[in-house]
């Protein structure tokens, strides 16, 4: 199963253990940018290298992973973070997300719960959660050094006045551990709620932008809002068409050219999981 | 029951197959040999080699035939190769002063020592299609005296004896520069991280910047000091030893660009320069490397920044091929769930409004 001519886990050892310092720094400093020295990886930039170094680093022999995209196993791209990880250290692999001691995920948290023993790893595009209003990061560095964030307030403000409520669906900021304003990621703000005080080690790993930073266990995270104004999430009119969940986040899918649709769970593993049991139920 | 597509696995195992049949083309046709690459695609090789970061025309070669003559899909091959090989030590500065040249020439002077050397280049052919390259061509010959050249002072050596250029000594201590294979970009960035950006920049975006700084977008006034092309001895110092040992040589374009400087509080007018390097022989990046280097040094020479060339964050953090080739097709990757999300939200702002 394992390529031997490829050093486990791809990365060399020494940097792997560059990358472990500077997650221990992150984990000290929950939500804090460390720079580091991203290699270039066999994957495009843009496609998970920030999250395939974090793994690659902290992941072993007897890890289980499972790589999701969007929520799903079976998605092109997590196929191949997949297949690049069982290439490179043939380790097992699983799509229930229990079972999994390490999950490298883009773009969604698990609907079942994380628990003590697993890190799930982020892949982040834009480590910045500031970046969009404010390019350059030598200004940015500073606002974080100063807990300076009335600009995403003043931004959220915006939007309050202008359309009644924030209009930031995904990605949407979060103070971590009272301190640092971070990027949850591109997640739905669906997910924002499960990273608060989540029992799992959350990593993230921006290949690009060479950023790590790092959510331990049981951290507060909160994600921003107004008194007058409170966070909310996501909720449908539908159910989903395979399992009947009405708690999960639902993809929507084009049916047919008459303007048909059908809600499903984003999250295969759970939804696949709640079908099993309808079925032995039955 | 619509079931969501599936299988994956399938879909990139047969992807991988048709790529390999669609590379290798029609199999009545000879395959591209190696060598064929490296000797008659050798611009191609250079450039590869030069944003790779890795001297090896060999698997520069091999990069650009896996990648099907990508140049930047074959940078990338390159540069995953070379991110986790061990580093054994470094080389002591190459001295290109003593480089044993194919190429020289200066827009500066007329004549100068040495003398003025064309050496191959494009620059006075006319770009009229060669058909007789339709055909399998006799052997080029061109006459031996004219092959190489022995060393020659550089043009801005000359030009430092009267002091008019300015002189770029090593900082107190003569430390070692930061390594951007080995640590990540930080701002403010000095030159020395600058220019190993610029090296590893693609020449498409280093072009349009240089280019931008000609149009009125950061004024530098340049002149081509001097472009050489030729070979440089490497030398490394091993530790058993402790003196200087020769372990090949690079072929390299070097380009010094001086820039008109009407002076300061504290420096007399004089021309200050702007450095581009290259693997192999690639004249359009190393050019424009010089202008862009030269366009980033506004905030050290006290002048305005007002232009994207001269904005450090701009021109470093956008000039890596890998980042940004990565990151535009990464859209490609489904995005279904940020694009429900925002779908709800754009339903949500259609009933209240």
């Amino acid at each position: 199963m394992r390529d031997e001519r490829f050093n486990f886990a791809f990365l060399d050892e020494r940097s792997k253990r560059m990358i472990r310092r500077a997650l221990l720094k992150a984990i000290a400093i929950p939500g804090y940018q460390v720079p580091f020295g991203s290699r270039e990886m066999p994957l495009p930039y843009g496609w998970g290298t920030g999250g395939i170094q974090v793994t690659a680093s902290v992941i072993g022999p007897n890890d289980v992973l499972k790589v999701i995209d969007q929520g799903a196993d079976d998605t092109v791209n997590a196929v191949n973070i997949r297949r690049f990880f069982q290439r490179t250290t043939g380790v097992a692999v699983t799509e229930r997300a229990p079972e999994a001691t390490l999950i490298q995920t883009r773009h969604r948290i698990p609907e079942t719960p994380l628990h003590e023993r697993q890190i799930i790893v982020y892949q982040v595009p834009v480590p910045e959660p500031l970046q969009r209003l404010e390019p350059r990061e030598a200004e940015t560095r500073r606002m974080h050094g100063l807990a300076e964030y009335g600009l995403m307030h003043v931004k959220l403000y915006e939007d309050i006045a202008r359309y009644g409520h924030i209009a930031t669906t995904y990605d949407y900021p979060v103070m971590v551990n009272g301190r640092y304003l971070t990027a949850p990621s591109p997640i739905p703000k669906f997910d924002n709620p499960k990273m608060n005080m989540n029992p799992a080690l959350q990593l993230f790993g921006a290949g690009r932008e060479k950023r790590i930073y790092a959510i331990p266990p049981y951290t507060r995270v909160e994600s921003l809002a107004f008194e007058d104004h409170p966070f909310e999430v996501q909720r449908w009119d539908a159910a989903c068409a395979l399992c009947g969940s009405r708690e999960s986040f639902l993809d929507e899918v084009v049916t047919d050219d008459r303007g048909g649709r059908l809600f499903m769970c984003s999250d295969t593993d759970y939804c696949a999981g709640r079908q099993a049991a309808k079925a032995a139920a039955a | 029951m619509y079931v969501a597509v599936k299988g994956g696995e399938r879909a990139i195992r047969n992807s991988h197959e048709l790529l390999a049949e669609v590379r290798r083309g029609d199999p009545a046709v000879p395959e591209l040999s190696l060598e064929q690459i490296k000797q008659q695609l050798k611009l191609a090789v250079d450039r590869v080699m030069t944003e790779g970061s890795l001297y090896d025309p060999d698997l520069a070669a091999l990069a650009l035939k896996q990648a099907a003559g990508d140049a930047v899909e074959a940078i990338f091959l390159v540069r995953a190769f070379r991110a986790t090989l061990p580093r054994l030590g470094y080389t002591e500065p190459l001295d290109t002063s003593r480089m044993r040249l194919w190429r020289r020439v200066s827009a500066t002077f007329k004549d100068l020592p040495g003398g003025q050397v064309l050496g191959p280049t494009y620059d006075y052919t006319q770009r009229l299609l060669d058909f007789s390259l339709l055909e399998p061509a006799s052997k080029a010959a061109a006459p031996e005296d004219e092959r190489a050249a022995d060393a020659m002072p550089r043009v801005v050596d000359l030009l430092d004896g009267e002091g008019l250029v300015e002189r770029h000594e090593p900082p107190a201590g003569d430390p070692d520069p930061l390594d951007l294979t080995r640590e990540p970009l930080r701002f403010p960035a000095e030159r020395s991280v600058r220019l190993q950006n610029l090296a590893r920049a693609d020449e498409g975006f280093l072009l349009a910047m240089g280019y931008s700084t000609q149009r009125g977008y950061a004024h530098t006034h340049p002149f081509a000091g001097e472009i050489r092309h030729g070979a440089a001895e490497v030398e490394v110092i091993p530790e058993e030893l402790g003196f200087p040992v020769v372990i090949g040589e690079v072929a390299l374009t070097e380009c010094q660009m001086v820039n008109q400087f009407a002076g300061s509080k504290t420096e007399p007018p004089q021309f200050t320069r702007g450095y581009g390097l290259a693997f192999g022989h690639c004249e359009r990046k190393s050019m424009a490397m010089a202008l862009v280097d030269r366009a980033l040094r506004a905030t050290e020479l006290g002048e305005e920044v007002e232009s994207p060339a001269q904005m450090q964050e701009f021109v470093l953090s956008h000039s890596d091929s890998l980042e940004a080739s990565g990151f535009v097709q990464h859209l490609k990757l489904p995005h279904y769930v940020d694009f429900q999300a925002e779908l709800e939200l754009v339903r949500k702002m259609r009933r209240s409004a």
